[in-house]
């Protein structure tokens, strides 16, 4: 794998807001001083102009932001997942949710993968809290080309967005090729026996995983959830019903994230099949080097690997 | 104060009281003590300060307002019906199920509110947004900010203070409402925000004290605020909370209760008595 291409999901993000600074004329960036690590640095070089740092004070930050989108402003606002979606989540909910201001939240950092900082900052709950704030969209992109993409649409897209960044570089799995659609997933590879669902920078796993399961005369479907809300909700029953089984993968709590979200529309289909999630188990993250950290936590092609067949052995039953 | 003025939002202040006690009054519910603090102030803003159009609610060249203390709704709800940006009679369905005047400010169902808000510390932070869109851009609007003397112990009030003193918002006015009530009690025996004025002072903001049932003060002050250059601008406007209709008076139960039927008969015999009394001094 040593000609794998590795970037991070939050490099994606600060290119696309560059290339958006000359699309858009009412557009503005903000930060809560974290922009050399967001990426909104890259921005805030290009266009200083539109670029507005808040200083550590994120749950101004969102207030701030809803008060320019109501000007008809299109308005970014960045920090890193734990602060913009958790420290922040009240003015989320009521200043920007609630009256429907047109603001992207670019919350970077998110996972255990932020890895020796640690805990708090780890954030491994963004997923749920933003699920369940009503009129928000929630895109996790799986490599920085879909970062890049899902910035442009949550941009062209009117309303409230929640767009999910890492830290950690990542294998780039898709070319210039990709679509990317709000609410659409993709099937990167098609199999029979299992459906592997994975989301960030687990897809990059789940492909790895596919490769040791075809080895081992398994074939699975692989699909990329990008948006996480409103989910694909076809693309899911679809494969339940092609395939019997469905093993979710996620950087996130097992709680609240992409693996409740689908086990919601599978279990509320005429024709529910097993589901076996992949996240970080109920615990908090600790430091250490991140990928050493994905070991720790199983968010391995290994562990898909064994969950799937553990999944279809379900099925058999 | 031209005395005709004065005596027209005395009028429009004693109307935007009965639509309080009309409105909570319907709702069996709502926040009657912080919304009859500030009718004169309200009464102030939408018939001799603010430049809005109840015809086109969202004209771009409108002054804005922030109701930040989100909970004195009736009183806002009041003064945008009698400047007839909906009709009066509608403050009857306040807080009722399927219309638009809902519990709090909701921008986007009620004309002539620009920002939904109700969670206390989050209004002022949206007013600076919109001041910030407008200095950047040069706009000659003023936005304008109503906080209760209570949220001031939200923290995102000075997260949003020293954003905007450090960015020389000018084109703000903030108000601080300052009945000296909050719901467990006085400020003093909860927490102390005192002194207010030094606060912001400390955060680049010039500032005016007044008594906020005066108009003359009220306008005085918010004349400085509008012509005041390179700091934003906060009035603290000491006032009494339940002002206007005697047994609310300065009382804390007032904060977050509704009038029953014998206690609304009396509140709104009284105010129309005023109202009588001032609309014949006025001949």
């Amino acid at each position: 794998m040593s000609d794998v291409i590795k970037k991070a999901t939050r490099d994606g993000y600060g290119e696309a807001l560059v290339e958006l600074g000359n699309e858009i004329e009412n557009l503005y960036v903000l930060d809560a001083d974290l922009a050399a690590a967001t990426k909104t640095g890259m921005f805030k070089k290009a266009h200083p102009k539109k670029f507005l740092d808040c200083g550590i004070a994120e749950q101004n930050m969102m207030g701030i932001a809803a008060g320019l989108s109501i000007e008809g402003n299109v308005v970014f606002a960045s920090s890193f997942a734990m602060f913009a979606a958790g420290r922040a989540f009240e003015q989320v909910r009521n200043s920007i949710a609630y009256p429907d201001a047109n603001v992207k939240i670019g919350a970077t950092h998110a996972g255990i993968s932020v890895g020796e900082d640690g805990a708090t900052h780890q954030c491994c709950e963004d997923i749920a809290l933003m699920r369940a704030i009503p009129n928000m969209v929630i895109i996790n992109p799986a490599d920085a080309v879909e970062a890049k993409l899902a910035t442009k649409a949550a941009a062209a897209y009117k309303g409230p967005v929640y767009l999910r960044f890492g830290r950690l570089a990542v294998p780039v799995i898709f070319d210039e090729n990709h679509r990317f659609e709000i609410g659409k997933g993709d099937i990167l590879s098609e199999g029979s026996d299992v459906t592997i669902i994975a989301t960030g920078l687990m897809v990059a796993e789940a492909v790895k995983a596919n490769e040791l399961l075809k080895a081992k005369g398994i074939s699975a479907r692989i699909v990329n959830i990008a948006t996480i809300k409103p989910i694909d909700k076809q693309l899911i029953l679809e494969s339940a019903a092609k395939t019997g089984v469905i093993v979710t993968v996620e950087e996130h709590s097992i709680i609240g994230g992409l693996g409740s979200a689908v086990c919601e529309v599978i279990c509320e289909s005429a024709a529910p099949v097993p589901v076996l999630r992949i996240g970080v188990n109920d615990r908090f993250g600790f430091s250490g080097p991140a990928l050493d950290l994905l070991d720790e936590f199983k968010l391995n092609a290994e562990n898909i690997v064994n969950t799937a067949e553990r999944a279809i052995g379900l099925k058999a039953r | 104060m031209d005395s005709q003025l004065k005596q027209t939002l005395e009028l429009k202040a004693n109307l935007i009281r009965q639509g309080i006690i009309e409105g909570t009054f319907n709702a069996k519910s709502g926040h009657p003590g912080g919304s009859l603090s500030v009718a004169d102030l309200f009464a102030y803003l939408y018939f001799s300060c603010l430049n809005v159009n109840p015809q086109e609610p969202r004209w771009e060249g409108r002054d804005r307002l922030v109701l930040s203390k989100g909970h004195a709704a009736p009183a806002y709800y009041a003064a945008l019906a009698l400047r007839g940006f909906f009709p009066f009679e509608e403050i009857k369905n306040l807080r009722k199920i399927g219309h638009h005047l809902q519990g709090h400010p909701d921008r986007k169902h009620t004309p002539g509110v620009d920002m939904s808000s109700g969670s206390l510390g989050q209004g002022i932070s949206a007013a600076v947004g919109m001041a910030y869109d407008a200095k950047l851009k040069a706009k000659s609007h003023k936005v304008y900010a109503i906080l209760g003397d209570g949220e001031i112990q939200e923290g995102q009030v000075w997260e949003a203070a020293m954003f905007a003193g450090h960015k020389k918002l000018d084109n703000l006015i903030a108000f601080v409402d300052n009945n000296n009530l909050q719901i467990d009690g006085s400020m003093e025996e909860v927490i102390s925000p005192y002194p207010i004025a030094a606060k912001f002072e400390a955060f680049g903001w010039n500032t005016a004290e007044i008594n906020s049932h005066d108009f003359a003060q009220l306008e005085a002050a918010f004349e400085k605020a509008k012509a005041a250059q390179g700091k934003p601008f906060v009035i603290i406007g000491k006032s009494v909370k339940g002002k206007g209709v005697s047994f609310m008076e300065d009382k804390v139960e007032w904060h977050g209760a509704a009038p029953n039927k014998e206690q609304y008969d009396t509140a709104l015999a009284e105010l129309k008595a005023e109202y009588k009394k001032l609309e014949e001094s006025a001949l």
